[in-house]
């Protein structure tokens, strides 16, 4: 059983620059943050090491930070411009019963974050509803599809903290 | 000479009575024989997520019963408790105690029904009108205390939104007590039933190394063979205190992980929840529940993964505050979602049939799915 400082540092030495650092001060356990592009690299040492064992990906969430520059739109509502939207993986070691939390932040103009589904099968559904819900393109995803929404819903990520309701959908009145 | 076929797509659903609520599945088929299933989900999509947003934190709690609504209570303790910890704040003893007998008797409930309505889907109706039946008298135990017979909104965060009631020990002890031969007579109506073993063993056997692969929680990997359980392996809440046991998958009618393995874990989780239930209800403080209810919910900024073991599977909150009285973003991991994502890979090879068997094993509450 290793500690999240301690599981850093065998990250630190793998992956050098790619492991962006450690935010330690969280009420309840530290995040280590990692370039969205090797996060399947990452996660795939995380798997296959065998004093870390991450056999299990117990959650993964796509976060939009809104830490942007709000402005103004025509019709007078808010949209953000810049900024990032984040994922969060959660593994846990059934075998030596640790876990940490990755994440990787992408910018949100581009946002693309490198699939970790071939690591974890797990992850298939849960990164197509990141990408429904918030957008997140996930390079080398099988099935990349909408899961939640219709899948020909064009009016945007519904997540995203700047999401209006379109006013139609298919000829449908939406907001009613 | 072999002929050139070609396979043929079949619509299950939107609405199937072994849904559980409102799923589509796509099935390519070579005869009867299943090539592959393809879920379509999201019809009954309420966007639980994006109104936590525009939510205060106790205003969420309706919210989450709303998901398995089978399981309601034991959405509430998820998310209470993913909220505590983020304030850091401690509940009194009462209130553990009240929500884990509570959690146990949700628990029954919920694999009472779907013990029952997976002998409906296989065709018997008989032991379907035992279980509800029983699961009756829960419901009547939670209307007691806080009013409500499927959506409580119970558990507050710090404590619990009523008192139990002056006669809930006495009727819960006498629950037990009837309650135990039933399963009983449940076991010779149905789990050695000939043609309900000829109809779920050995069919949708789940390997232990794929059921990890594929983050799946709760009886349907502890049917596979691992005793993981949270309450065991990540006690939250008081459940450290109490003596219980793991039961898994023994391949005692098949192989290991099978349709009848994941049902009959269930049946003996009922046995241990009673066993939990009995070493609590007399041990249960005097106090106040409500005395540590904090008047403003304000989180400090930070993140918290919180995980219960709902009677689907590993039930976890991931919540983002940015220092407001709204969580700034709220994720939930729904053990539905995440266990239905399988039923592709334990239908191949099986029959349009057997289908059904499988579904129903796996135990999914389309609620939860969608969110």
């Amino acid at each position: 059983m290793k500690n999240p400082e301690e599981i850093f540092d065998v990250l630190k030495n793998q992956f050098g620059d790619d492991i962006l650092g450690i935010e330690k001060e969280q009420p309840t356990e530290p995040i280590i943050s990692v370039t969205p592009s090797s996060v399947d690299k990452v996660c795939l040492f995380l798997r296959d090491n065998e004093e870390l064992k991450f056999d299990s990906l117990m959650n993964l969430s796509g976060v939009d930070d809104a830490n942007g520059e709000k402005v103004k739109d025509e019709d007078g509502g808010e949209i953000i411009k810049g900024g990032t939207l984040s994922v969060y993986y959660h593994l846990y070691s059934i075998e030596h019963k640790h876990k940490i939390t990755l994440k990787t932040s992408t910018p949100r103009e581009e946002p693309r974050v490198e699939s970790v589904e071939s690591v974890w099968k797990t992850a298939n559904w849960h990164e197509r509803e990141a990408y429904d819900m918030l957008g997140i393109i996930f390079n080398n995803h099988p099935d990349l599809r909408r899961i939640l929404m219709p899948y020909d819903w064009d009016a945007g990520y519904p997540l995203r903290k700047d999401y209006k309701n379109p006013e139609f959908y298919q000829g449908m009145k939406v907001p009613y | 000479m072999a002929l050139k076929t070609e396979t043929m797509i079949l619509n299950m659903g939107p609405q199937h009575p072994s849904t559980h609520g409102v799923l589509r599945l796509e099935l390519e088929l070579e005869g009867e024989l299943i090539v592959d299933v393809k879920p379509h989900i999201g019809y009954l999509h309420r966007c639980f997520e994006k109104h936590a947003e525009a939510m205060t934190y106790p205003q969420v709690i309706p919210y989450t019963d709303r998901m398995d609504y089978l399981a309601s209570m034991y959405n509430n303790f998820g998310y209470v408790i993913a909220v505590e910890k983020l304030l850091g704040i401690e509940v009194p003893e009462r209130v553990e105690y009240i929500r884990v007998i509570m959690g146990e008797l949700q628990r029954i409930a919920s694999h009472l029904v779907a013990i029952g309505t997976f002998g409906l889907d296989i065709g018997a109706f008989t032991p379907f009108l035992y279980c509800f039946r029983d699961r009756e008298k829960i419901l009547s135990l939670f209307e007691m205390t806080c009013g409500a017979r499927l959506l409580y909104n119970y558990m507050w965060v710090g404590g619990l939104s009523h008192d139990i009631h002056p006669d809930f020990v006495r009727l819960t002890k006498e629950f037990i007590k009837e309650f135990r031969p039933t399963i009983k007579e449940l076991n010779d109506l149905l789990s050695y039933n000939k043609i309900f073993i000829e109809r779920t063993a050995n069919i949708g056997v789940l390997p232990l190394d794929t059921a990890i692969n594929y983050g799946v929680t709760g009886p349907s990997l502890r049917g596979s063979g691992l005793a993981f359980d949270l309450r065991k392996d990540e006690p939250y809440s008081i459940y450290d205190r109490f003596e219980f046991d793991v039961p898994v998958g023994q391949g005692l009618m098949g192989t290991v992980g099978d349709c009848w393995d994941r049902y009959y874990v269930r049946v003996l989780e009922m046995e241990q929840s009673l066993r939990i239930i009995e070493q609590a209800i007399d041990k249960i403080p005097e106090g106040d529940v409500q005395s540590a209810i904090p008047r403003r919910i304000k989180p400090p900024v930070g993140t918290v993964y919180q995980r219960v073991e709902n009677p689907r599977g590993e039930l976890g909150y991931f919540i983002i505050s940015d220092g407001s009285t709204n969580p700034f973003r709220v994720k939930v991991r729904a053990p539905s979602f995440v266990n239905l994502e399988v039923l592709g890979e334990l239908c191949k090879g099986h029959l349009v049939a057997d289908v059904i068997a499988i579904l129903g094993s796996i135990d999914i509450v389309l609620g939860e799915v969608d969110r």
